[in-house]
């Protein structure tokens, strides 16, 4: 199969084409990529385009240059979803984390049950998202909501949980810290099953406690696969819709909530909501170049 | 995306159970019996987190609706009736929303998993430069916040006469899932054996013949693996679904179940029963292919 060709040379997109493999190669990609080119990065074009007019759903309008985004940052709902989404993403991204960390650090060995306990940590996963907020508001519910219930009578709140928007953000951070701890969980196990078990024997007869074994082993050997996994949670979190929309009824904003208002419901808008799109998407784009520039973050094994 | 080039030991590892890969670390030695017992302490705390939720939900859908709304709440159910359940199925509405799901989520399965496989084995089996900035791509997609389209994407369908249609939602959610499927057939088809499409092709076969007579019967259970997952992510969707299919008629039960809020006000027990429903065949899914879905989770994410 080795042909000449098929060594390491950097070759252009003309020449690559000669060659049949690549030339065959090339045509399998294109289908998903064209896919992809067409439904979402043409789109993203055009929401940049839209932002900088004063756009409605049905004309594109006069060009009002960066307007648009002065008017987002001087609308209260953006600033609301903007610091709300914030919050939500550090925190429940930092609690899932260590949550994460020490289930998996648990559950890294052989034990009687590790199906139960695997498919139990799938149940939450696999809820629609919306499912799962319908069901944590039935429970959040002041008529027929047992942890309203419990919360009152232990008197730790003193209002209903859903009519206040600090509580409601609280109650949406623990829905998302259940529905998906137990992924991370799980991310971070395939992790720490790849280091290797003498490099743990070798620490140990080097006389290393268990605190010295988990900062300078695990820590530094699960580096990778924390990265990954932080940055895919946290991206997540940064886009939240449907939790916030079906939690909050509507009320409780979100960067997303806030664009798909903006665009789908709001007549008025639909221009603001626009550069309110751009605006989340450069952000996510930034954190995750911050993630692999900053942190180091891996992006490839590709070998070839 | 790689946390590490072991990764796919981990996977595997993780299928096996992590018997060797901290050894005895801590259950062999020291504590014995006691520290077992709480370790197993620890598991049923977890699991029971994990499910309550949705024990509870399933305990408001079966009792009569005086227990419902019962202070205090009772813990075990009381009373049954199958009311919930008759008021949901006879919901027309509700019927259509189960068969607009399964629509949804079918088509844009089997239509991520075609392009997809023809991707990923290109990816994962022939040589060509640009599969790093392919990949990268495709990952990127994956992540980017979803609201950032949804305006461009409405007057583009509107213009083609989309919207209120089922494919407005299947081309959408395509765009997202494809990712996912790409990402993980890829891991699938780099863990066959080459040898076997090797042989195929020194008896003559084509690279495309070899593909689709050796490699997609042997790598047929992470195909199907991979098809969970997608159909899961289709089944779940919201946003999409929400912004495209504004008309009853089309509406998922993503969209439908939120409203019943509104529709069943005090019928709290209606909501339980819809919210059960579908979420069971997931669990049921889940249940049954929870070392599979693990393993492809784990390879989509760790590795990829």
């Amino acid at each position: 199969m080795t042909t000449a060709s098929g060594s390491k040379k950097r070759g252009g997109l003309f020449q690559e084409l000669r060659n049949p493999e690549r030339r065959l190669a090339y045509y399998m990609v294109l289908p998903a990529l064209l896919i992809i080119l067409a439904v979402a990065v043409y789109p993203i074009g055009v929401s940049v385009y839209l932002s900088l007019f004063d756009a409605r759903i049905n004309n594109v309008g006069e060009f009002v240059g960066l307007q648009n985004y002065v008017d987002m940052f001087g609308n209260n709902d953006f600033r609301d979803g903007l610091t709300n989404t914030l919050i939500f993403t550090v925190v429940s991204v930092f609690i899932e984390f260590v949550i994460g960390l020490a289930i998996a650090l648990a559950i890294n060995r052989a034990f009687k049950g590790r199906g139960l306990v695997r498919a139990a940590v799938l149940v939450p996963w696999a809820f629609p998202t919306v499912i799962s907020a319908v069901m944590w508001r039935l429970m959040f519910q002041d008529q027929v909501g047992i942890i309203n219930y419990a919360a009152t009578s232990l008197g730790v709140i003193s209002q209903p949980i859903l009519s206040d928007q600090t509580l409601l953000l609280i109650a949406a951070i623990v829905v998302d810290v259940w529905k998906t701890t137990p992924f991370m969980a799980l991310l971070l196990l395939a992790g720490l099953q790849t280091i290797p078990a003498d490099v743990y024997e070798a620490a140990r007869v080097d006389g290393a406690n268990v605190f010295q074994r988990f900062f300078r082993i695990t820590l530094p050997l699960l580096k990778g696969t924390i990265l990954v996994a932080v940055l895919f949670r946290t991206l997540d979190s940064y886009r939240v819709f449907d939790l916030f929309f079906v939690m909050g009824q509507r009320e409780l904003e979100s960067l997303s909530t806030f664009v798909y208002k903006s665009v789908r419901v709001s007549q008025i808008l639909f221009s603001v909501g626009n550069a309110a799109a751009v605006f989340t998407f450069v952000t996510a784009f930034l954190i995750a170049l911050f993630f692999i520039y900053g942190l180091g973050m891996q992006t490839s094994t590709e070998d070839s | 995306m790689a946390a590490s080039a072991g990764a796919g030991n981990a996977t595997r590892g993780n299928a096996q159970g992590a018997a060797g890969a901290v050894g005895s670390g801590k259950g062999g030695s020291g504590g014995g019996t006691l520290s077992s017992a709480l370790f197993y302490v620890f598991l049923f705390l977890f699991v029971l987190v994990s499910v309550a939720p949705l024990l509870w939900v399933f305990k408001m859908s079966i009792v009569q609706k005086s227990e419902v709304t019962a202070t205090p709440p009772t813990i075990l159910p009381q009373s049954f009736t199958g009311q919930s359940y008759s008021t949901i199925f006879s919901d027309a509405s509700f019927q259509k929303a189960l068969i607009n799901s399964i629509i949804i989520a079918g088509v844009t399965t089997v239509v991520c998993l075609f392009f997809g496989a023809i991707a990923a084995y290109a990816i994962a089996r022939l040589r060509f430069n640009f599969k790093n900035l392919v990949m990268t791509l495709i990952l990127a997609i994956s992540f980017f916040p979803a609201v950032a389209i949804i305006a461009p994407l409405f007057i583009q369908f509107r213009a083609i006469g989309l919207i209120n249609t089922y494919w407005s939602a299947i081309i959408a959610d395509t765009v997202f899932a494809l990712p996912l499927t790409i990402w993980i057939l890829v891991s699938f088809f780099k863990e066959l054996p080459p040898d076997l499409e090797e042989a195929a092709k020194i008896d003559g076969a084509t690279t495309l013949q070899a593909f689709r007579k050796v490699i997609v019967p042997l790598a047929a259970p992470g195909v199907f693996t991979t098809a969970i997952l997608t159909f899961i992510f289709a089944w779940n969707e919201f946003l999409f679904a929400a912004t495209f299919l504004y008309e009853e008629s089309v509406q998922p039960v993503t969209v439908r179940i939120p409203n019943f809020a509104t529709v069943y006000t005090v019928d709290y027990g209606a909501q339980a029963a819809a919210a059960v429903v579908v979420t069971v065949p997931l669990v049921i899914l889940v249940l049954i292919f929870q070392r599979r879905i693990v393993s492809g989770l784990t390879a989509g994410a760790v590795k990829g």
